[in-house]
């Protein structure tokens, strides 16, 4: 047997490994807008991306104008990026509605800090969960999903783009400042190691293309423009050949099936990490920077003979219900430290129902939540 | 080219899967602005494969879903960003925007200066016909002051932009005015706009009767068409006239026209430039 190639090792920041990630997933289109702490991520790929054979690379007069660019670059076939923090997120809100709409295959990453508003430009947080979920206006199905080290950057930003192209839809990858700027050893897969997916394009003549038709998976294929399927793009609702329609039964099958190609794949999209579960009494709920304490956290308080474990969330939404259920079968108290005043822990409480009793860790006050911290509410029981 | 072969050319561009009739009013000049951009296309012999057409929202984003080449119906303002995503993804797409002026000059006013200054090699149409036509006729910053809207009903306290001279002064590669009267200089325009290098901005000036031209001193459409035909003149003959007789008129016709390559070409040499420097 072949033995296994050494994997390149770097030092490198979350940040870095999000840049890595990205290219290793085949993306060639960067748009974006400095903000700390995300900046970064522009500032390598401004460096990278000029030097490859095809890279974009390309400064926006804003975040608005960001979100544009790389849903048209997606558009035109190519795999896109950008990156932001909440102001920027903020104005990213309305034209990532749009490539839900137009089903754009895009990866959004937004580093948070605290907030509101300009808030604490230099300080982690994870106060925009809730609006990585509900941000945009309208009924939406949205993937988010978030890294809780170094070597999970890079992962995740894999599997975002894999999902975003998958799905046809955009994707959008939370980390949080100390993330995003921890310094640490990390693996860089070799090709064939690591899966990447690209958009199906259609394979029928153009003038059998119906570019917005009903599929198995819910997702139709998508042509790059200019490659001779001609058709027409909007965030209006649209029907099957992609034309405005105000026809009842036509909005409901289009909003259907943007939600319907999510809701079926749940499987492949809900991804969790457990530690420890498998008889856990207490179960700490967590994920970003955050998941680090709890992880420590939870092997100090099986020392102190608590049967304790780990949930870690890489995915946040569609949240992972079926796993939470799963650890509810026997915790009887589930614990949710978050950055923020309780954003996760609502999605929490509304899949526990009740059931096991749900104890809320907050820190707003721009600090991480300390592995002591969450130790003393597992010792609480 | 008589008016027949003209009307032959259009059909052969439009979309005749799309459900007609189209959303435009009786009298609109939207629709002669989408008529002299397909026959400058037609003579340009462009592929209809390789031209985008990427709309902003109003009446003139509505344009789009029409026509038989690539359209994106974009978001209020920001047809220009993902055109510049467009043409620096794929620079050998023809790239056309077509916006209002309330799209162009305010909501999206910021994209607008930007696409000049980078230069992105992308045609500009901005539709100005004075007013926010689809939303019901409040004021939009091309709306003469004085003038009555649904959100000055008083009389617009403030001034209008002059498109031409902000796009020249944020550093449009080619800009040039015409309006729906004069159509076989808008052609010419378009035709120009289109195959010239870099950011070029085409304002066409086109009448909204329903949401403008009633609530202002103008009866009936065929009214405002007169006024475009009085208002207008050619730059030349206007730079000869005294402050005077400058007083509402409009000078048409072509204000720059340069040959600065876009954006796109100069981002493509510096790449290669890089790259035989050893990058890889
Ligand atoms: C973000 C946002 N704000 C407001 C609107 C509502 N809206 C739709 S079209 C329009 C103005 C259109 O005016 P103009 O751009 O001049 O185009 P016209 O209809 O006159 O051709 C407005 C304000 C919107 N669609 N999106
Ligand atoms: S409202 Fe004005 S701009 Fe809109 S279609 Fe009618 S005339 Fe044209
Ligand atoms: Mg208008």
């Amino acid at each position: 047997m072949a033995r296994p190639r050494k994997r390149k090792e770097i030092f490198a920041l979350g940040n870095e490994a999000v840049v890595e990630g990205a290219l290793l997933a085949g993306c060639s289109f960067y748009g974006g807008y400095p903000i700390t702490p995300s900046s970064e991520i522009m500032e390598i790929m401004a460096a990278r991306l000029p030097l490859t054979e095809d890279g974009v690379f390309i400064q926006l007069e804003d975040e608005i104008a960001s979100m544009g660019a790389i849903i048209g670059a997606s558009l035109a076939g190519r795999k896109v990026l950008t990156a932001t923090s909440g102001p920027g997120f903020s104005l990213m809100q309305e034209n990532l509605g749009y490539a839900i709409m137009a089903e754009t295959p895009m990866v959004l990453v937004n580093v948070m800090r605290g907030g509101p508003s300009t808030g604490l430009p230099t300080s982690p947080a994870q106060g925009d969960v809730q609006q990585a979920r509900w941000g945009t206006h309208g009924d939406h199905p949205i993937i988010v999903l978030s890294a809780s080290n170094v070597q999970e950057c890079l992962d995740m930003t894999i599997t975002a783009f894999n999902m975003a192209e998958k799905y046809r839809t955009p994707v959008i990858l939370l980390l949080d400042e100390v993330t995003a700027h921890t310094r640490e050893k990390i693996e860089i897969p070799n090709p064939g190691e690591f899966e990447v997916f690209s958009r199906t394009v259609p394979s029928m003549p153009p003038e059998w293309y119906k570019p917005y038709e009903e599929t198995v998976r819910g997702v139709p294929p998508m042509p790059p423009l200019g490659s001779g399927y001609r058709f027409h793009v909007t965030g209006l609702v649209h029907d099957r050949n992609g034309f405005p329609t105000q026809r009842p039964e036509e909005i409901v099958e289009l909003l259907e099936r943007l939600h319907r190609k999510i809701d079926q794949f749940f499987y492949d999209i809900q991804l969790v990490d457990t530690i420890e579960t498998a008889d856990a009494d207490v179960v700490v709920i967590a994920y970003g920077s955050v998941a680090r304490s709890a992880e420590l956290a939870v092997r100090q308080a099986r020392e102190n003979g608590v049967r304790a474990g780990l949930l870690k969330l890489k995915t946040l939404f569609p949240y992972p219900r079926r796993q939470t259920e799963k650890v509810l079968a026997h915790a009887r108290t589930l614990v949710v430290p978050e950055m923020n005043m309780g954003q996760m822990s609502r999605e929490v409480k509304r899949v526990n129902m009740g059931r096991a009793s749900v104890r809320t860790i907050n820190r707003i006050d721009g600090q991480i939540v300390t592995p002591s911290e969450i130790l003393k509410v597992i010792m609480q029981g | 080219m008589n008016e027949i072969t003209g009307n032959e050319i259009i059909h052969q561009y439009l979309r005749h899967n799309k459900k007609f009739p189209h959303v435009l009013c009786a009298g609109c000049g939207h629709g002669i602005v989408l008529g002299t951009l397909i026959r400058a296309i037609h003579t340009l012999a462009i592929p209809k494969d390789d031209v985008v057409i990427v709309a902003g929202i109003g009446c003139s984003g509505r344009l789009a879903v029409y026509v038989d080449f690539n359209t994106v119906h974009t978001t209020h303002g920001r047809a220009l960003t993902f055109a510049t995503g467009i043409k620096m993804a794929n620079p050998k797409l023809n790239v056309i925007c077509i916006m209002g002026d309330g799209d162009a000059l305010s909501i999206g006013g910021n994209h607008l200066i930007h696409a000049a200054r980078r230069n992105i090699g992308v045609t500009a149409l901005i539709l100005n016909n004075n007013i926010y036509g689809m939303t019901g006729g409040q004021s939009s910053p091309a709306t003469p002051e004085g003038s009555t809207t649904m959100t000055n009903p008083y009389g617009q306290l403030d001034a209008s932009f002059d498109t031409v001279a902000l796009a020249r002064g944020a550093g449009a590669n080619y800009v040039a005015r015409g309006t729906v009267f004069h159509v076989k200089r808008l052609e010419k325009i378009m035709v120009e706009a289109i195959s010239r290098p870099g950011f070029s901005v085409v304002e066409a000036i086109t009448p909204c009767h329903t949401q403008y031209g009633r609530k202002n001193r103008y009866k009936t459409p065929v009214d405002m068409y007169k006024w475009l035909k009085k208002a207008a003149v050619p730059i030349d003959r206007y730079e000869e006239m005294t402050e005077e007789q400058r007083t509402d008129r409009l000078p048409i016709g072509v204000f720059v026209a340069e040959d600065r390559s876009g954006f796109e070409e100069r981002y493509l040499s510096l790449q290669a430039q890089m790259r035989a420097k050893g990058g890889k």
